[in-house]
């Protein structure tokens, strides 16, 4: 059943041309998931596009009230599937705060480092998709996708010597992390991040030396500051529109306040802006994990003793909201406790959705190739817009 | 005993149609790997060891046992013809390439104008396959490829004028021996800019990344192809990649000296497919490297910059030839 309330169709001056209606997903190459773009075009030209979401629902806030605060975690995973250490994190925050847990100071680093590392393995996926997407599967894109795959096996590589998973992980726990460090496997994140750091100089050369990378993203997809703080974006999407808006140092969270890192800001708003506020990211989540691994204290992983059976965490009537800055951007948990060993409601934030919601108002009056660039800048993951 | 010149052109032509779909298949192969190194992988390997150099002909027989789909929504005489008329003009360019000295199906006295005039024709098909699907995406891809390879023919048929005029004919093989002492390419100034000129406008006429907008997976899923399957689908692509050979061959015979080189005169036709090879390997190297423009962009690059450039090129080496021509005399 259309709903004309919820169509948001945006009028650029109409030439009095024929207008075409083009279905973009939901099964389409550059949908990053499943998600339906109805364009109305006048030639090559956007005039007005209707978002549809939803493909990909899966009950997320219902399952967080019929599973445990044990057993969810490893399911708050699956929300962002790119970024998965981010939603855990979220969660054990949100349910700490209701609970009132320390969590270890090891444990905050694990976490930091887990985060970190998380943010590298998603934006190396971003940039790698992204390139696809202007670049073509047959094309230059194809290169750099390649290239960015290679480096995010890398970090999953670690994340698989750390948890035995390579996609979702189930490392957080509610009073800290489920596993602490392997024998050696500080050296093989420096090494790591050492790798990536030199192979960022690479694609930053491939790329904005480029004279046809840059015509494609920059002037495109414009997000002013007033809009994006009007829509609410956040993220790297926030960050390229000249507001400085990082959780991280707005709100320190998990010992985020002892490391030394730089918050980046553009101020052109376009394609091309949040491409470089992604690639300082890099580098800055880069130096973070390289302090964490320095600092890290010694010390227990969790506050918590070890559990027999999924219902024995019981937290305390309440309710508490817990945000987290994840790749995307921020990325929030909203639980309520009723003392039990389940949530008795739980709400996810995330930061794909708010993302999103700014394509009505940027897209229309692009050509239909600009169309996919913008998507891809937004970078949005349709486990977490749908849930 | 002699066949009659009817018969004798016709097994000629059937030799060198065979001789060169096998070349194109290989060049597929060829492509896929030297991709695959530029994108640190392998390639096409198990099939055939070594190096999987059975994979053309596993493709080959992959696409013809496929289902042939017609959508029912298409309308199928332009639909069905469409391959066709795409694969015919991407063949008939090669008829007037000599491969060596009298070595080719037809060295006309008129051979570059016969092969741009027929490399142009690619457009029907293309359009018809567009139009004929019945798909919005097809037909988007239709109308850029229209406004494309007009946009780009020009330039095209520029820089290839640019050695026709320095040889001052337009028969392939009286280009070749034109370039005795000194290929084009190496022509002081105006053989660079026309072979860097003919490159883009290479590029652009054969959709190729980063002038794909045609094809733009990522945005138009296939372009004009979408809709088709199996040996329709084979067919649109052979004629895509003869194409590519074909105009590669044109360069190295307009610029890079034909089949001259060291050697005995026999080497002359291997010395033309390397030098061919040569110029589809630059042409993959810029496919593999760039992302695609825009639409808009394509066509401003093509009328601001390129058309402007090439027509002075010409008129500059008009003018060379012109002042050459009463020195010398």
């Amino acid at each position: 059943m259309p709903d004309t309330l919820t169509k948001q169709v945006v009028e650029v001056g109409y030439g009095g041309n024929e207008r075409l209606m083009m279905n973009m997903g939901p099964q389409h190459p550059s949908s990053h998931g499943v998600f339906r773009m109805i364009l109305t075009l006048e030639g090559e030209t956007v005039v007005a596009v209707d978002a549809v979401i939803g493909y990909l629902h899966r009950c997320h806030e219902k399952l967080g009230e019929t599973l445990t605060y044990v057993q969810y975690p490893s399911i708050a995973s699956k929300t962002d599937y790119v970024a998965a250490m981010t939603s855990e994190l979220a969660y054990v925050s949100a349910v700490e705060t209701i609970a009132k847990v320390e969590v270890p100071k090891r444990a905050q680093y694990l976490r930091v480092i887990a985060a970190e590392l998380q943010r590298i393995a998603s934006h190396c996926l971003w940039l790698g998709t992204w390139c696809l997407d202007m670049g073509g599967a047959l094309g230059g894109g194809a290169t750099v996708f390649l290239y960015c795959i290679r480096e995010r096996e890398m970090v999953l590589d670690r994340f698989e010597e750390l948890t035995g998973a390579r996609l979702l992980y189930g490392f957080h726990q509610i009073g800290g992390t489920r596993y602490d460090l392997p024998p050696g496997w500080d050296t093989k994140v420096r090494e790591t991040v050492d790798f990536i750091e030199a192979r960022l100089d690479e694609y930053e050369a491939m790329l904005e030396e480029n004279t046809f990378f840059r015509v494609r993203t920059q002037g495109v997809g414009v997000i002013s500051r007033e809009l994006a703080q009007a829509v609410g974006v956040s993220g790297p999407l926030i960050r390229g529109s000249g507001v400085s808006y990082d959780v991280r140092r707005a709100e320190p969270y998990s010992s985020y306040g002892d490391f030394d890192f730089v918050v980046p800001v553009e101020t052109a708003g376009d394609c091309y802006a949040r491409y470089r506020v992604r690639m300082v990211e890099f580098r800055q989540s880069i130096r973070i994990v390289r302090q964490a691994l320095d600092g890290l204290p010694e010390g227990p992983i969790s506050s918590r003793p070890g559990v027999k059976s999924v219902g024995q965490v019981r937290v305390p009537k309440g309710e508490g909201y817990a945000r987290v800055e994840g790749a995307r951007g921020e990325v929030g948990c909203y639980i309520v406790s009723d003392g039990g060993p389940k949530a008795y409601r739980m709400k996810w934030r995330g930061a794909s959705f708010s993302n999103l919601a700014v394509l009505p108002h940027i897209v229309p009056g692009h050509k239909v190739a600009d169309v996919v660039a913008i998507m891809g800048s937004v970078d949005p993951v349709f486990g977490e817009v749908d849930r | 005993m002699t066949l009659p010149p009817a018969l004798s052109h016709a097994i000629v032509a059937f030799i060198v149609l065979n001789a060169l779909l096998v070349l194109v298949a290989y060049v597929t192969l060829l492509e896929r790997k030297f991709a695959a190194r530029m994108q640190s992988r392998i390639g096409p390997y198990y099939v055939g060891r070594p190096h999987g150099w059975l994979q053309p002909i596993a493709d080959a027989l992959k696409l013809m046992m496929k289902e042939d789909i017609v959508p029912t929504a298409s309308d199928r005489w332009v639909y069905n013809l469409a391959p066709l008329v795409f694969l015919v003009p991407c063949l008939l360019i090669f008829a007037t390439i000599p491969f060596a000295p009298e070595l080719g199906v037809a060295d006309l006295n008129i051979g570059v104008l016969f092969f741009l005039a027929v490399s142009s024709l690619e457009i029907v098909g293309l359009f018809m396959g567009g139009w004929g699907s019945n798909n919005k995406y097809a037909l988007l891809s239709a109308m850029r490829a229209v406004n494309q390879i007009i946009s780009y023919d020009l330039p095209f048929i520029f820089a290839a004028l640019v050695p026709v005029l320095l040889a001052g004919s337009m028969q392939m093989s009286a280009i070749v021996t034109a370039q005795q002492g000194l290929w084009f390419v190496a022509y002081p100034v105006i053989g660079q800019l026309a072979f860097v000129a003919f490159l883009v406008a290479t590029l652009a006429a054969e959709n190729r990344v980063p002038f794909d907008i045609l094809e733009a997976e990522s945005e138009l899923v296939a372009g004009f192809r979408v809709e088709y399957s199996g040996m329709k689908f084979a067919l649109i692509q052979l004629g895509e990649y003869a194409h590519m050979l074909g105009t590669s061959f044109l360069g190295a015979l307009l610029f890079l000296g034909g089949w001259l080189g060291p050697g005995p005169a026999w080497l002359g036709p291997f010395w033309f497919l390397a030098k061919a090879i040569l110029v589809f390997l630059v042409v993959t190297w810029v496919r593999w490297s760039f992302v695609r423009i825009r639409v808009d962009q394509i066509l401003g690059i093509s009328w601001k910059l390129l058309l402007p450039a090439t027509l002075l090129l010409l008129m500059a080496t008009g003018f060379v030839v012109a002042l050459r021509g009463a020195g010398g005399a």
